[in-house]
């Protein structure tokens, strides 16, 4: 059974464990089809269009499904490797043992963003960003540039305190928790934590920087705390919402699994405290 | 660095820009249109073109004359809008708030295209975009 862990507690094993599955996916290009993907619908996700991935209710869901598919992958690899998540409201310097060079490496230098150090360093040979959108292929990190400051837990608990899922329109201006936890409104939390770690995580095509996965599962463990502290709200919408994904609507691009489908995570893993 | 030349960038401004207000400005080292009735599509709130060199890169905006349909080069994202840098398009998209993000800066709202490309040339640091392309 797959247990995802806080990335603070891993030891020094199921590191270079996760390390080694992701240099592998990277070496056999499946890694590069995730960035493929995720860039695909951020770029089609539109706030009066259809909607998948991002801005809309199936965030949530499409992001729980992304990371399963992700870490299935992992698994093909090496089978006691899971994703780990990463708490950035207690984790929240650049002094945190996930920057660590055994680990994921630090933030970028001045002069060009360049990641220096850790697997992911471009000397390090086994980390071309080949999905790009710009001329550079090299991980680059902007940690905490411009004294942005990662969500505290006052901030996450206030997100986690709404107890409607979501509200129409059903995108970046909605009310609700899914668009408080997507961050287009109000404290802003995972888009904020996106920008904060800057580079590559900051644009379309974030998914190269390893951190995205650890990032998302952690807001895939909010949302199921969340599930935990409002058992009688529902995903919305229920049916029959235009260029929205309903509750037992099937999600692109799998076209064979449902929002309803996601909303337990206890089928694919669990955590490691009682969430 | 991109090693593109400014008088190739240029080139493929001009070769591309036909839905840019501004096509046909390939000499001017700054020339800005300031937000003006561009709305003929509907929407009355659709921002006025600009063109000017920020940083030393050409970057304009303006809308597209196709009224945002895509207009053939990548899936529709509906933005009706575009913004070059040194003539490559810069995918962008209007948030319901009327804010613009692009896929430079994609979690991080600015409050005009201008800005918008203002932070993308910014966070560029002298690379080129790459062509737009959906995987």
């Amino acid at each position: 059974m797959t247990v995802r862990k806080n990335q603070a507690q891993l030891t020094a094993d199921e590191k270079r464990r996760f390390v080694n599955a992701l240099l592998a996916l990277k070496r056999n290009g499946q890694y590069d089809t995730f960035v493929t993907t995720h860039n695909a619908f951020i770029m089609s996700d539109t706030d009066n269009g259809d909607r998948v991935g991002h801005r809309s209710p199936s965030f949530l869901p499409w992001h729980r499904r992304f990371l399963i598919q992700f870490e299935q992958a992992l698994q093909s690899v090496d089978p006691s490797v899971a994703l780990p998540y990463w708490d950035w409201t207690a984790d929240r310097t650049t002094a945190s043992s996930l920057w660590a060079a055994d680990f994921l490496g630090g933030t970028g230098r001045a002069r060009d963003g360049q990641v220096m150090d850790g697997p992911f360093a471009a000397a390090s040979g086994g980390w071309a960003v080949n999905v790009r959108v710009d001329g550079r292929d090299f991980l680059r990190r902007a940690l905490g540039s411009g004294g942005r400051q990662l969500p505290t837990k006052a901030e996450v608990d206030s997100v986690l305190a709404m107890s409607t899922y979501d509200a129409p329109p059903w995108n970046s201006s909605s009310d609700g928790f899914r668009n408080h936890l997507e961050g287009w409104r109000g404290v802003n939390l995972h888009n904020r934590v996106h920008v904060w770690v800057g580079g590559q995580m900051a644009t379309g095509v974030s998914p190269n920087d390893p951190v995205f996965w650890l990032h998302h599962a952690f807001i895939d463990k909010l949302w199921s705390e969340w599930q935990r502290r409002h058992p009688n709200s529902p995903y919305l919408p229920a049916a029959g919402t235009p260029n929205v994904v309903d509750l037992r609507d099937t999600m692109r691009p799998w076209n064979d699994v449902t929002p309803a489908d996601m909303l337990d995570h206890r089928p694919h893993y669990t955590y490691d405290t009682a969430a | 660095m991109s090693g593109i030349t400014r008088r190739q960038a240029l080139g493929v401004a001009a070769g591309t820009a036909a839905g840019l207000a501004a096509a046909g400005a390939a000499h001017a080292a700054v020339r800005t249109a300031g937000p003006r009735a561009h709305g003929a599509q509907g929407t009355a709130s659709v921002p006025g073109s600009f063109d000017e060199v920020y940083k030393g890169r050409r970057i304009q905006g303006g809308p597209m004359h196709d009224g945002g349909h895509g207009g053939g080069h990548h899936g529709g994202h509906g933005a009706g809008y575009a913004v070059r840098i040194d003539g490559e398009e810069l995918h962008v998209m209007r948030n319901a708030d009327g804010t613009w993000i692009s896929v430079i800066n994609h979690y991080e709202p600015r409050a005009t295209p201008r800005a918008l490309a203002r932070a993308a040339v910014t966070e560029l640091q002298g690379a080129a975009l790459v062509p737009l392309a959906l995987g």
